[in-house]
């Protein structure tokens, strides 16, 4: 039991240095960080001073190791364009994310269980018919394109909903919230919807076809036969029995919507992690990069390691399997 | 209302109330949008446009530029040469600093030594500066190391800090750049100009209020109505496009030239005017083989024929049409209308390609050659679309372009190592002076004086150079434009490089807005007027 978890340890760190030692060879290519830092009049010796002073000249694999070193002392270094550590950025940035995705989140649950169920229980209603084929859309639209409908539909065409940003923001302690005012909600909507349609389509074929398969076991049969409503046979009964894997999705897709919030970022102007990663992508802003890097693979890696271990606590045959050790 | 479940809301909307609401509900507030954010509010962190220009309506400098970019008196009144290398300046009296401190000479003096400092990005601009003194309070003494004809336009985007204010702030120095670091003023402002910071969050959202005593309103410099201004930073051209359509703001660029009929259509202001940039070709012509070419053992660009052809056989009109949707000028130099040394007289080399064959056969090349061409393709406008069409329109004359477009980040990063056999660069002169751009472009590379940084095609011819060299001195007027025209031509007549065209600064707004638009793309707060 104790080795299983230590060798899915190692492997986790394993994946993670992998993931930054290709990213930060990868982020090499995106150009020449100082060329972003100084106006057309900086000389040619001071630029060369400022790489020299950063490390920029040294090889890539004594990079990569100072880097290594710092990260694990937890220090990230400094955002070249910003001047301001890395963390700090971070900091600042995570609740717009966290929020979003959270939103975006509960939002395509909610949707998406009710139409689930009914396209499970009803599969030739012209509505279920409706839902299966705008899902398609959900899967085969990329976000880019779904945001900016969304734009165009909501807020040029009809200017209900704010097309940009996260509105009116309350502070509290650490932690920055636009849930707590009319505004702050206005302007999750759209953003909330363009993260949550991939998921929303996702979630609702599942629970519609573990309904249709619940929905043919012997025990509804009797349930039905010993007359109990409808409602309660639908909802109480076969409901509950299609819970498992949509618990189990929706919580491997939180990682995903978390780190893959980027585009709609970028489209909302949502000033998240995603933004940040691409506003530093331009100006070739190295430590924001590399640092945002590992955090999306530590969010992937954790989740990932919770999954295994979790694994271990249900299924009793990985256990015995592993005490025959 | 009783309600308890309503009371959570009520708190919120209070929250509301408090957080949007600090200017009075009829001020006029303008909000608007660009694709990036100022990277500091230092005035000396970054020299670029941007940080510059948003910096200035915060800050003044000695002198301030119209809106036909002519230079006038801000925080100095007036100015006299004693002799060639002492320039007294007269400063305004009764200016404030937004937290009240007063301008005085010791604050100019204190800036001069901050924005040579070792983390300024600004020091270019004071190469020529021997020492900057104070007289008395309200005079300046500048004494330059030679003559310089163009020290006004030196400083003329040279803001004025507060002594007091940053010795108590601990920024008497710019914050590093070299470490990355921040320090007091790289979030917080305190200038004399027409705007004082409310709040600052980069790359989100920051909030300006008006300052009701600065100088240019008394001064009739400025006129606005504007009293609050709210900035938000859009990086996606459509959502910025859909946020002024919807009226989410009310004044934003860049704007992506496609978008402009849209704009107009739905009732918007499209603004345009040729900017001080003008975008062009340079061309290896040192190296004995080009690095990238099938011509071994010779160097055909060397050869001003092969130059010319090239330059003929380029339909620029055809790319002001299509490409920019008329949204640039032809260029006829490497220097705009706006600047010294520019001549209304200078003309294009004509558009003919069969005269660019001749000139191939003739120079040994009748069936053309196979070169590299480095171009970005997120710095200038539609600038790999310019080089595609370039590459085709060269392909007619035999010359097959192997076109190389890229993020700017690489394209720099490979030309600067000169890495290069044909390149796209752009250049806007800082001082908006031809010298500026002769020194950077077109005199020989010189890594000793750092003239000709940017002549990556390291073209040089002596005599040129002599003119030039001699303008730099020169502080008659008319003699010194005489000499910058006279480089310019010469450098045409080499075909040094090939201008392409003046890239137009393009800003749409709502139609309520009124506004004057600068040829050098920095936006003035203090000329917009709201209905």
């Amino acid at each position: 039991m104790l080795s299983y978890v230590v060798e899915r340890l190692f492997q986790s760190v394993l994946v993670l240095l992998v993931i930054t030692g290709v990213g930060f060879v990868l982020f090499r290519y995106v150009g020449d960080p100082v060329l972003n830092m100084v106006g057309q009049d900086t000389t040619e010796k001071e630029i060369e001073q400022i790489r020299q002073e950063l490390g920029l000249n040294d090889p890539i694999v004594v990079q990569y190791a100072r880097y290594l070193g710092r990260a694990v002392r937890g220090q990230f270094g400094k955002s070249f364009r910003h001047g301001r550590p890395v963390l700090d950025l971070f900091a600042e940035r995570l609740p717009a994310t966290i929020e979003l995705s959270g939103v975006s989140t509960l939002l395509s649950l909610f949707l998406a269980i009710p139409m689930g169920v009914f396209t499970g229980i009803r599969p030739h209603h012209p509505l279920s018919q409706f839902f299966l084929s705008f899902s398609l859309i959900g899967v085969s639209l990329p976000t880019f394109l779904i945001g900016i409908l969304l734009i165009l539909v909501f807020s040029v065409l009809l200017p209900w909903l704010p097309s940009f940003g996260r509105g009116t923001v309350t502070a509290l302690g650490g932690w920055t919230t636009g849930l707590l005012t009319l505004d702050g909600w206005r302007h999750i909507v759209l953003p909330a919807i363009t993260l949550g349609l991939f998921q929303l389509t996702l979630i609702m074929r599942l629970v519609r076809s573990e309904m249709m398969e619940v929905l043919r076991t012997d025990y509804i049969k009797f349930a039905r036969a010993r007359g109990i409503r409808p409602a309660s046979v639908y909802f109480g009964h076969a409901l509950r029995n299609t819970m498992i894997p949509v618990v189990t999705i929706t919580g491997l897709q939180l990682g995903g919507i978390l780190a893959f919030a980027i585009i709609t970022e970028t489209v909302f102007q949502w000033p998240g992690m995603g933004l940040l990663f691409l506003q530093a992508l331009s100006v070739a802003d190295l430590p924001v990069m590399s640092g945002y890097l590992l955090v999306v693979g530590v969010i992937f890696v954790t989740i990932n390691f919770t999954v295994d271990l979790l694994y271990l606590a249900i299924d009793p045959r990985l256990r015995e399997g592993i005490r025959g050790h | 209302m009783n309600v308890k479940w309503l009371r959570p809301l009520q708190v919120w909307a209070v929250a509301a109330m408090v957080t949007g609401g600090a200017v009075s509900a009829d001020a006029v507030t303008l909000r608007w949008a660009n694709t990036g954010d100022a990277v500091s509010m230092d005035p000396y962190y970054f020299n670029e446009t941007f940080t510059l220009g948003f910096t200035g309506n915060i800050y003044d400098g000695l002198v301030a530029r119209g809106k036909d970019l002519k230079i006038g008196p801000a925080l100095a009144v007036s100015w006299t040469i004693l002799d060639p290398n002492t320039w007294e300046f007269k400063l305004r009296k009764g200016v404030k600093f937004h937290e009240g401190q007063e301008f005085t000479s010791a604050d100019v003096v204190f800036s001069y030594h901050r924005a040579i400092s070792a983390g300024s990005d600004i020091k270019a601009n004071f190469v020529s500066i021997a020492s900057i003194e104070a007289k008395d309070p309200y005079t300046v003494i500048i004494k330059t190391k030679q003559p310089d004809p163009i020290l006004l336009a030196d400083l003329s985007f040279w803001w004025m800090l507060s002594r007091e204010w940053g010795e108590k702030n601990g920024a008497t120095e710019v914050a590093d750049i070299h470490h990355a670091g921040v320090n007091y003023a790289t979030t917080h402002a305190n200038g004399t100009g027409a705007y004082m910071l409310v709040s600052r969050e980069a790359d989100v959202k920051t909030v300006l209020k008006k300052n009701p005593d600065w100088w240019g309103w008394k001064s009739g410099f400025g006129n606005s109505n504007v009293d609050q201004i709210v900035f938000t930073p859009i990086k996606e051209s459509g959502t910025r496009v859909a946020a002024l359509l919807s009226g989410s703001v009310d004044m934003l660029y860049e704007v992506p030239i496609q978008d402009l009929g849209r704009i107009k259509a739905a009732g918007g202001k499209v603004f345009q005017t040729a900017e001080t940039r003008t975008v062009f070709l340079g061309m290896d012509q040192f190296r004995d083989e080009l690095i990238d070419s099938s011509v071994k053992g010779k160097n055909p660009l060397k050869d001003r024929r092969v130059r010319l052809a090239l330059y003929k056989a380029i339909d620029e009109d055809l790319i002001v049409k299509q490409i920019m949707k008329g949204a640039a000028v032809p260029a006829t130099s490497f220097v705009t209308k706006e600047m010294a040394g520019y001549d209304p007289n200078f003309k294009r080399f004509a558009y003919a390609p069969d005269e660019s064959k001749k000139l191939l056969a003739e120079a040994g090349y009748p069936d053309g050659f196979e070169v590299g061409f480095d171009c970005p393709n997120d710095r200038y406008v539609n600038d790999a679309e310019i080089c595609q069409a370039v590459a085709a329109m060269w392909a007619k004359i035999g010359v097959k372009a192997k076109l190389n477009a890229q993020t700017k980040s690489l394209h720099f990063g490979k030309i600067g190592r000169l890495e290069t056999s044909i390149f796209m660069l752009g250049w806007a002169p800082g001082t908006i002076d031809g010298q500026n751009a002769l020194d950077n472009l077109l005199v020989t590379r010189n890594d000793a004086t750092g003239y000709g940084r940017f002549n990556y095609g390291r073209y040089s011819n002596p005599k040129m150079d002599a003119l030039v060299a001699e303008a730099r001195g020169e502080l008659g007027v008319g003699k010194r434009t005489k000499l910058l025209q006279e480089a310019l031509d010469m450098a045409h007549t080499d075909v040094a490089a090939i201008p392409l065209h003046y890239q137009q600064v393009i800003w749409t707004a709502a139609n309520t807005v009124d506004l004057a638009q600068r040829a050098d793309n920095m936006f003035c707060w203090y000329w917009v007027n709201m209905k």
